[in-house]
């Protein structure tokens, strides 16, 4: 491994710290991007549930409660590995936070290897999104409850995708020395991400598997 | 330092200078160029629109291209001229500056909005290679899961556009809270600044939402999802309450920016300290908090609940008090100033004048009872181009004059430029007042034919855009005179008193000899 660079901050900051606090603010108004963005597509599925319960309970008798509880438990260990991530980086121990975050990825692999299952398992029943729903179920609506359904865990799975991008990137530039205890902004700003999609899954979770 | 007269435009050479720059005043020159091409386009899409309307029945062209031709005006117009307009040009050339910053916030992501908003017009103008798009620019359900399929690429530009929006407004919040100059607290910023902030809060909080829309409505179309759908159960009605929840909030990304260059035009030219600086600039805030309350009132005959019409339509009517006390204050300012009646101040009181007929206009509309008989019809389309082309290009036309000096470093002739109004404002009227008396007479918006009694202020109508055409031409002219005529402009050419002016026209590339600081507000004039 080599050694930690100095970070030099951009010309037109004043401190190197001025430069984490303007990122950190940055990263933070994305995120309130990101929540609005969930927001509506969740919105548009709580007015579904509340003008048509009987399609949303039996839409969530398809899904398997205990995968969505394995993935969600998989995921709150993937923000405490991160954290660490964090947490290891600011002290300077490199090799401490790449395992912490090396951890984090292999549990976005396996959520989204869960995922797949899920899906595949789905597709061969037929329940695909509106009109490709060819399941002989005839609840009223069914195929809409699956529109839902794939567009949000898929728009969800996609920043799951994102997110691991990220963390190899940030694991590669920690690898070069990039970061250290003055300078982890990026581990940071990664950091945050990846809690955030954390959160959303949170809200995912309940509201299309635990439905009763 | 770099050596005397270097500035910002000759310290790098070559066209690969300009496209690989960080710079934010080369990359407001950057959006400069591409605006003023999609404005040429999209006016040019406007003359066809009232060039068929001149006699009913099919003059120049049939229904179906009239369609394409009022969805690209509208379109590009929306998405390619207004949004970015102001905030990318004249925000991202003086918002630093304007605070004593040397750059925005994140100058790669500044780029990279550059950059998003080209892919996104590409992406949305190759829509004609699929028949074009007829759904109007909002591109309402069921009929755009039914029409060309150009809607898919169409949609898809307006959300990689809507990418670059967000994060042009993320720099500009973050700019704006950590990059201001020793002692420019958020009490001596410009006018201009607050409300950019304004217009940046409603572009990071609103347009997510157009963009899971978009991306549903993509979906809609790529795969059957059917959540808009009636056909699979979905609803219609869900996706105008997405769209107009993005898209209210938008026409205020487009008129606040506007707002905030009349607050520094009418004080400049009356030379008298701005009138309730305190109270304009919340009223900005007000305004984009406000807006996100009133989506309902563009579906009254949507099928809303009666309860939710009486709801929007008082929330609408709240946008009238900030508006209100802009408006006032702007013309306390005037009162017993030392108004010089440059080109810039004729596009300002143009602005207030035309602005005013605009937001009058929209109480009337917000009217729930009173929408149900003017709701898509021509007063409809007279309102909001009251609104936008009075209100923002006005703007947009006093900002280009008002800061030609300084982005340039040239003077353009200043009796080209008064020509250029008197043909615009004038124009203008002639154009959308008689629209209002065809709309609250009944003729519908988007028609490509009519019936015969509206033929002749129809015909005043399109008269009245051939003024405007020209109006734009001579404003043309003037910029490119400017530069041929290559007369240095000073510092401060109109004795103004924020920042920008008080370094070399144009200003070196990093804004600043050393960072200012400020102990007073920014108009003290008198």
């Amino acid at each position: 491994m080599s050694t930690v660079k100095t970070h030099k901050h951009a010309f037109h900051f004043d401190s190197a710290d001025h430069e984490y606090e303007s990122s950190k603010q940055g990263v933070w108004l994305f995120m309130v991007t990101e929540v609005l963005m969930f927001g509506a597509l969740l919105m548009g599925y709580m007015i579904f549930k509340v003008t048509m319960p009987e399609t949303a309970r039996a839409g969530a008798e398809y899904l398997s409660w205990q995968f969505g509880a394995f993935n969600t438990v998989v995921l709150l260990f993937s923000s405490l590995t991160m954290a660490l991530g964090i947490y290891y980086i600011r002290l300077d121990k490199r090799k401490a936070a790449q395992i912490s975050l090396g951890l984090t990825l292999l549990c976005g692999l396996i959520f989204m290897c869960v995922k797949y299952i899920e899906y595949t398992s789905k597709i061969s029943h037929g329940l695909l999104p509106g009109a490709m729903f060819t399941n002989a179920n005839e609840t009223v609506n069914l195929p809409l409850y699956f529109s839902f359904y794939y567009c949000l865990t898929g728009l969800h799975g996609l920043h799951v995708l994102i997110g691991m991008g990220l963390i190899a990137w940030i694991m590669i530039r920690i690898g070069k020395g990039h970061y250290g205890s003055n300078h982890w902004t990026g581990v940071e700003g990664v950091g945050i991400f990846w809690h955030l999609v954390d959160l959303v899954w949170i809200y995912l979770f309940p509201l299309l598997y635990l439905v009763e | 330092m770099g050596a005397a007269g270097e500035n910002y435009i000759n310290c790098a050479k070559g066209l690969k200078s300009w496209l690989i720059t960080l710079d934010h005043k080369r990359i407001a020159i950057l959006y400069v160029i591409s605006v003023l091409t999609f404005f040429f386009v999209g006016g040019i899409a406007a003359l066809g629109i009232r060039l068929e309307l001149f006699s009913p029945g099919p003059d120049v062209m049939n229904a179906d291209t009239y369609n394409q031709f009022m969805t690209f005006h509208g379109a590009i117009m929306v998405f390619m001229v207004i949004i970015p307009g102001i905030p990318a040009i004249f925000g991202n050339f003086f918002l630093p500056i304007m605070i004593g910053a040397k750059d925005v916030a994140f100058p790669r992501l500044n780029l990279l909005s550059w950059y998003l908003l080209m892919f996104g017009a590409i992406v949305s103008i190759s829509s004609l290679l699929f028949n074009g798009v007829d759904t109007g620019w909002t591109f309402y359900t069921p009929y755009s899961i039914k029409g060309s399929a150009g809607v898919i690429n169409m949609t898809l530009g307006a959300f990689i556009m809507g990418m670059s929006s967000v994060l042009t407004g993320l720099n500009f919040i973050v700019t704006i809270h950590k990059l201001r100059c020793p002692g420019m607290t958020m009490k001596n910023i410009p006018l201009f600044v607050w409300a950019l902030y304004s217009t940046a809060i409603i572009q990071v909080l609103a347009t997510p939402v157009l963009g899971i829309t978009l991306l549903l409505l993509v979906a809609e179309r790529v795969m059957g999802i059917g959540i808009f759908d009636p056909a699979l159960g979905g609803d219609p009605v869900l996706y105008q309450h997405f769209f107009w929840f993005y898209s209210h909030p938008a026409v205020y990304i487009m008129i606040l920016p506007a707002m905030g260059v009349i607050s520094e035009l009418i004080t400049t030219y009356s030379k008298k300290t701005i009138f309730g600086y305190t109270a304009i600039a919340y009223s900005s805030l007000a305004i984009a908090a406000v807006s996100f309350f009133v989506w309902g009132h563009h579906m009254f005959v949507s099928g809303q609940s009666e309860v939710a019409g009486i709801v929007f339509s008082f929330l609408t009517m709240l946008v009238g008090v900030p508006t209100a006390i802009k408006t006032f204050n702007w013309v306390a300012t005037m009162y017993k100033g030392s108004v010089t009646l440059k080109s810039s101040m004729l596009f300002a009181m143009g602005f207030i004048f035309v602005f005013t007929i605009g937001g009058v206009t929209g109480i009337m509309l917000a009217t729930a009872g009173m929408d149900v008989h003017f709701h898509d019809t021509y007063f409809v389309v007279a309102h909001f181009h009251y609104v936008m082309v009075g209100g923002t290009l006005f703007a947009l036309m006093g900002a280009i004059y008002h800061w030609y000096p300084k982005m340039y470093g040239y003077m353009y002739n200043e009796l080209l430029a008064k020509l250029s109004f008197v043909f615009i404002f004038i124009g203008f009227n002639v154009t959308f007042f008689p629209q209002f008396i065809l709309g609250a007479n009944g003729m519908p918006r988007r028609y490509f034919d009519y019936i015969p009694e509206y033929t002749e202020l129809n015909r005043i109508s399109t008269m009245g855009s051939w003024l405007i055409a020209i109006g734009f031409v001579i404003g043309l002219v003037t910029i490119i005179q400017g530069f041929i005529r290559k007369e240095k402009a000073p510092a401060n050419p109109w004795g103004s008193k924020t920042l920008e002016w008080t370094i070399q026209s144009p200003p070196t590339h990093h804004n600043f000899e050393s960072t200012p600081s400020v102990s007073g507000g920014p108009y003290e004039y008198r």
